[in-house]
């Protein structure tokens, strides 16, 4: 019996898993639009109180480490594991970052009293509760991918490291990548939508 | 070596029951990635979740026997049919016929030897089992039996004291399992194909599945977050479903149809892919428009998800949406009464040779087209305000689901049993328990139309006098219904205790799954076949 491997089949199937995460999120997409829709003047005022430098700083920051895993896969390719593992090493350490801006952005709020069911935010206007309801829902949703994401890439640094992914096994890593780039994209669909548009 | 199709039977066939892996016992099966045995799991947890079911609609059709009959109370009558619909729905007629027969089949049928991923197959499963146990579990926490319906309607789901978050994080695992199998079917029809197994001579259970897959893979995550945002909503009060806080619960319910309609073609396609499978086997003739089955399986799949809105007529969605709706409802009939008149003009001057399989498929046109046409009625806006949430709608749907897709697997399993398990059942006593059933249904399900036409309205827990006799007429067509499905089953059993050994091919079949052994050897081919003829080309 041989053994069976079919890397194209795999990508196909990480695209299809793919395309079912864009429609997760689409359910909160959906949420988001209608909602401002209804209350744009409450989700102007709300969006003032997020902060904006920070929100830039972690969208450069997925988009190097977007970068980063690009070159990783570029250089185990190429036959460079050291190379690659030290790439993968650099993501994980944006994906930290990017998870640490985040926890210090989500502290601020919360020691502002602005968190789901607060007496300071039941106090306020129905369109800002929805806001930050949204926000707190879809900003978690997307950084527990990032911290699903953080697991994957470590695990696929120990298989670069001993070996196991190499120049002529590397699917697994184009994975990884394809899924990080899609956590990379929806936070650049997040990041406007909170952050900027106000 | 292959020649049109037709292997040699020269090797020395080990079924994959007898296949020795790194596992004995019961872990050979629970830790198997081989796809015929995770069908057979799958095959087993869903006849056990089936039979609870069953039980929980029978003790409600008992409590409706006679106004004011004193066998529950409202609160446990609630509870009841929440769980009948939710383990019905979610674990049984939904994962039934495309991880039971399109585990076990669709590799075999294209000509391949398992599925593109067997170990998340596997992985599939167990979300499968897990996801059970938690809808399970949460019955016995504290708040007692979940009783919001299996819609879990906000804002009532957000109110009720009973254990909402937990069963919905059930049906969320259970979510999981169903995307990763449609992925999984997806990717095995486009990679695994044999040679010359081009896309126009896969067998139409395959097209069916595959349609099926796609819908999976896409409408399943939207009531996954629908179902995440109850959790979150349930212990942090984020409010975008509470219109205390300005959340709107219509939009719950456009997200929750927008899965669950398109859930009712995962539960019909697989079905009409057996059914397309069955009528041309026992005419002895060829499908009649193959190509027309195999589009209107996709057009359904597709138009089917754009229609979510019929089940929010009264809701006060907006006038113009609802007409939409409407017409689309319509439309989608379309690609279903194209099979339903392929079927016909196969028959049409075929060798019929009533067997089980196509009797139970025969049934389906037969109830499908009951359901279908019903389903057509509600679908008009001024009919509909008066048949909303009445036992109109139970009636139909029951016409559909289980007129429709429960005898569709009866059929598929009536097809496939002697593939499956190496044993012949009795087919004179098969027929002897499809009376039984077929009756049974009929006076069970058909009161319920004329009730919800004079305005009886589904869910309730009691009515007024002038609606017994149709309840208690429903009541006894219950009882008759259950004896067939014993009858049936215990028949079944009987038949692989002390049936005959089967023959590789009894019906004899032309597409590849009935070239192999009964049951299959492990790796289904000795060789990978080249496929030189279509699947309905009997010579």
């Amino acid at each position: 019996m041989e053994t069976h491997r079919d890397d194209m089949g795999s990508k196909i199937g990480m695209w299809l898993f793919l395309l079912s995460e864009i429609l997760l999120f689409g359910g909160l997409f959906i949420l988001y639009s209608s909602y401002r829709y209804k209350n744009p003047i409450d989700f102007h005022l709300a969006a003032w109180e997020l902060d904006r430098v920070l929100g830039t700083f972690n969208t450069l920051i997925l988009i190097t480490s977007s970068l980063s895993i690009v070159l990783s896969i570029f250089f185990v390719q190429k036959g460079n594991r050291r190379l690659s593992g030290l790439f993968l090493l650099a993501t994980i350490f944006l994906g930290i970052l990017f998870l640490g801006i985040k926890y210090v952005e989500w502290t601020a709020k919360i020691g502002h009293g602005l968190y789901p069911n607060s007496p300071r935010l039941l106090g306020r206007s129905k369109g800002e509760i929805l806001f930050f309801g949204l926000y707190y829902s879809m900003t978690g949703l997307h950084g527990l991918h990032v911290l699903i994401g953080l697991f994957i890439l470590s695990a696929m640094l120990v298989l670069v490291m001993k070996g196991k992914i190499n120049e002529h096994r590397f699917v697994p890593l184009e994975n990884t990548g394809l899924y990080w780039h899609l956590v990379d994209i929806i936070w650049i669909f997040l990041f406007p939508l909170f952050y900027l548009i106000t | 070596m292959t020649q049109n199709g037709v292997l040699e039977k020269t090797y020395p066939a080990a079924s994959f029951y007898d296949h020795q892996g790194k596992y004995r016992g019961i872990l050979a099966w629970i830790l198997s990635t081989d796809h015929k045995r995770i069908g057979l799991l799958y095959l087993g947890l869903i006849l056990l979740f089936f039979s609870v079911a069953v039980f929980f609609g029978f003790l409600m059709r008992l409590k409706l026997i006679a106004p004011g009959f004193p066998l529950m109370k409202p609160q446990m009558y609630n509870a009841i049919f929440t769980l009948h619909g939710i383990i019905q729905i979610f674990l049984v007629v939904i994962p039934a016929i495309p991880a039971i027969f399109g585990n076990f089949f669709l590799p075999i049928q294209i000509g391949a030897r398992d599925m593109a991923f067997p170990k998340i197959n596997l992985l599939s499963w167990w979300l499968y089992a897990s996801g059970a146990a938690i809808v399970f579990l949460s019955l016995f926490t504290a708040g007692g039996p979940i009783d919001t319906g299996w819609t879990f309607y906000a804002p009532y789901s957000l109110r009720t004291t009973v254990n909402v978050p937990l069963a919905v994080f059930g049906v969320f695992i259970l979510g999981m399992s169903s995307i990763l199998t449609g992925v999984n079917l997806v990717t095995t029809t486009h990679r695994l194909r044999a040679p010359g197994m081009s896309w126009f001579r896969l067998p139409l259970f395959v097209w069916g599945v595959y349609a099926t897959a796609w819908v999976q893979i896409l409408a399943t995550p939207v009531i996954g977050i629908t179902f995440a945002l109850i959790m979150i909503e349930r212990y942090f009060g984020i409010g975008v479903f509470d219109p205390a806080k300005g959340g709107d619960p219509l939009l719950y319910q456009h997200l929750f149809w927008i899965y669950s309609h398109p859930a009712v073609y995962i539960m019909i396609l697989p079905a009409m892919g057996v059914v397309s499978e069955v009528i041309p086997v026992f005419s002895r003739k060829n499908i009649f428009g193959y190509k027309a089955i195999a589009f209107s399986s996709i057009a359904i799949a597709s138009v089917g998800s754009l229609v979510w809105g019929h089940h929010m007529f009264v809701s006060g969605q907006s006038d113009f949406a609802s007409v939409i709706f409407s017409l689309l409802t319509f439309l989608v009939a379309v690609p279903s009464a194209i099979k339903v008149f392929n079927w016909v003009a196969t028959l049409y001057k075929g060798s019929i040779e009533l067997k089980p399989p196509l009797l139970f498929a025969l049934t389906f046109i037969f109830l499908f087209s009951i359901g279908g046409l019903t389903g057509l009625i509600q679908g008009a806006l001024a009919v509909n305000m008066h048949l909303h949430d009445t036992y109109w709608v139970v009636g139909h749907f029951h016409y559909i689901i289980f007129g429709g897709m429960g005898f569709g697997f009866l059929a598929a399993l009536h097809y496939w049993f002697p593939k499956m398990f190496g044993k012949m059942y009795d087919m004179k006593r098969t027929i002897g328990g499809w009376i039984i059933l077929f009756i049974g249904f009929n006076i069970l399900y058909f009161p319920m139309l004329i009730l919800g036409w004079e305005g009886m309205p589904r869910r309730y827990y009691d009515y007024p006098p002038p609606f017994h006799t149709l309840h208690l007429i429903s009541t006894i067509g219950s009882w008759i219904l259950i004896a067939g499905l014993i009858w049936i089953f215990f028949n079944l059993i009987q038949g692989l205790r002390r049936g005959e050994k089967a023959e590789d091919n009894p019906w004899k079949g032309a597409s590849l799954e009935w070239q192999i052994p009964s049951p299959p050897p492990t790796h289904n081919f000795e060789k990978i076949p080249i496929v030189g003829k279509g699947p309905y080309e009997f010579g």
